[in-house]
């Protein structure tokens, strides 16, 4: 039985999961097999089996710091689609409004979140850090979802404007049948940005709110790093990852199951 | 035969509506950009006819037929309903359909979905507008297809759900911007016998919009000739053969000598030294 597709230079299926697998399994023998033979010291380079030691050591501590984040990073995400399409459906229906806000929006994505964040952290999170953690999260994940619904709402097609306005449709229900729908490949693109973005402002955050008050994944990193646990530091590691690899597939699942009727991105095609 | 194509700048006393349906009075349109599309054009739609709008392309006849469905207004001279009912605005009822060049479907909406908009629009609620939808599905022959989405079909039949979205109104006007252009000759002359049929027992009053001399012949009961930009109707004929118009129209001698005589008109409407 043939593994590969007729054409013979794409992959099937089977090998498009056994192939990483296999790729991933030979580089971590190669990474236990040469920190063992040239005996690099732990606390530089663990081997792979020393980190799979830590998980299943400080799996208490770790999950409970991989929920702190998860918690934040969906928090800000849920927060950031909220206000992107709710910000990109006042920009489509007002011209004043998109005029006058749109240059801060651009404004506040193009300053590192690391340069916000002690003030935030100052205004905010002296008596709630995780509420601070959660205002710049959701600044890091919200400029995706507002210009991508933006230039979704835009792109309807004219004609399709001009048959709405022939049968007299309502502000509303051109939003509703309309523009909201044509809109949406844009919005999952940017969702799939921001939710990567999201764990990305949510991680960056706590490092810069340092020591002493953080719970997450980013605050076992910085406390394995000072107690130079580095096996610890990669099991935390580990985890962001796998957090990061999850959303992204979560994200594109729903993009696939919303779309998977009608747009191109996500219909196989027939030949 | 060259009698029964007469050009007729002197309105026609046809009974039994006197008044017509939509009257098109010095109509003039000058696009933003400054540029003359339409100048002087008047026009009087009869009740129940099949009109075109022949003309080169860029004469302006699509601007025509939306500034007819109160999509843009003329820049001087008015178009009248002097059988329908104004509003509190001065928007007559015009109760029409529109089908654009492309299909201009909603990829995301399935078939029945599509032709469902129009009646959605108005706040008809999903029990009540079941009916006509089947029905207006039906008249175009896609029953099959109600709960298939658009890129599913070929582009003959997603013409065919434009349609069955124009005439799921109800319209008493049908406008029809070069709805076939775009498809092959097989499917166009097929859609173009499907049109008749329909208008036939349906009785809407067709406006539609082409470049081909074939298509209008086969169809109107007149054609209107429009010039090059600035566009205005030159001269208009009437096709004066008796309906159902098969196929067999399509190879008599009848036919041929009315896009003889059709196509001399379009050639004076072309500026001078100008190939379209």
């Amino acid at each position: 039985m043939s593994v590969t597709g007729v054409t013979g230079d794409s992959p099937s299926r089977a090998w498009r999961i056994v192939i990483p697998i296999l790729l991933g399994i030979l580089f971590l023998g190669l990474w236990e097999f040469l920190v063992r033979w040239l005996q690099i010291p732990k606390f530089v380079l663990p081997p792979p089996s020393m980190i799979v030691d830590a998980l299943t050591e400080d799996y208490g501590t770790l999950i409970a710091s991989l929920w702190n984040t998860l918690k934040i990073t969906g928090m800000a995400f849920v927060v950031a689609v909220v206000l992107g399409v709710t910000g990109a459906i006042l920009f489509t229906q007002s011209r004043l409004f998109e005029m006058s806000l749109f240059p801060y929006a651009v404004v506040l994505q193009v300053t590192p979140i690391v340069s916000i964040a002690p003030f935030i952290l100052i205004w905010v999170g002296l008596d709630h850090i995780e509420r601070a953690l959660l205002i710049l999260a959701t600044i890091v994940a919200f400029f995706p979802i507002l210009s991508n619904t933006t230039l979704g709402m835009k792109s309807v097609d004219h004609n399709l404007l001009n048959l709405f306005d022939l049968y007299h449709a309502s502000r509303w229900q051109r939003l509703r049948y309309l523009q909201l729908p044509s809109a949406m490949p844009y919005l999952l693109g940017g969702m799939k940005i921001s939710g990567g973005l999201a764990l990305i402002g949510a991680v960056v955050a706590e490092f810069v709110a340092g020591s002493g008050t953080g719970t997450g994944l980013a605050w076992r990193i910085i406390e394995s790093s000072n107690r130079l646990n580095i096996p610890r530091m990669f099991a935390a590691l580990v985890l962001l990852s796998v957090l990061g690899v999850m959303i992204f597939f979560g994200l594109s699942a729903l993009e696939t199951m919303l779309l998977r009727k009608w747009h191109e991105s996500a219909v196989g095609r027939e030949n | 035969m060259e009698g029964a194509v007469i050009a007729e700048p002197a309105k026609a006393a046809i009974a039994p509506s006197t008044r017509p349906l939509i009257r098109v009075k010095a109509i003039a349109k000058t696009y933003q950009n400054g540029t003359l599309a339409l100048s002087d054009v008047d026009l009087a739609v009869r009740d129940g006819e099949f009109l075109s709008l022949l003309g080169p392309s860029g004469c302006g006849k699509s601007t025509l037929l939306r500034m007819i469905a109160g999509l843009g207004a003329p820049t001087s001279g008015i178009i009248d309903w002097p059988q329908a009912n104004y509003d509190v605005r001065g928007e007559p009822d015009r109760h029409l359909g529109f089908v654009f060049q492309e299909p201009t479907l909603m990829p995301w909406a399935t078939v029945f979905d599509n032709v469902a908009m129009p009646l959605t629009l108005t706040g008809m609620r999903r029990s009540e507008l079941t009916g006509r939808v089947d029905e207006a599905i039906a008249m175009v022959g896609l029953e099959k297809f109600a709960k298939h989405y658009p890129r599913e079909l070929s582009g003959g039949m997603k013409m065919r759900v434009s349609i069955a979205r124009a005439l799921v109104v109800r319209p008493r006007v049908l406008l029809m911007d070069e709805p076939f252009a775009a498809l092959d000759e097989i499917t166009r002359f097929k859609l173009n016998n499907d049109l008749l049929t329909l208008w036939q027992t349906q009785r809407w009053t067709v406006i539609f919009v082409t470049h081909s001399v074939y298509e209008s012949v086969y169809l109107s009961n007149r054609i209107a000739v429009m010039s090059a930009r600035p566009g205005r109707i030159l001269t208009e004929l009437k096709i004066d053969a008796p309906y159902p118009r098969t196929e067999a129209f399509r190879t008599s001698t009848v036919y041929n000598e009315f896009c003889r005589v059709t196509s001399a008109e379009l050639k004076r409407a072309m500026p001078a030294g100008e190939d379209h």
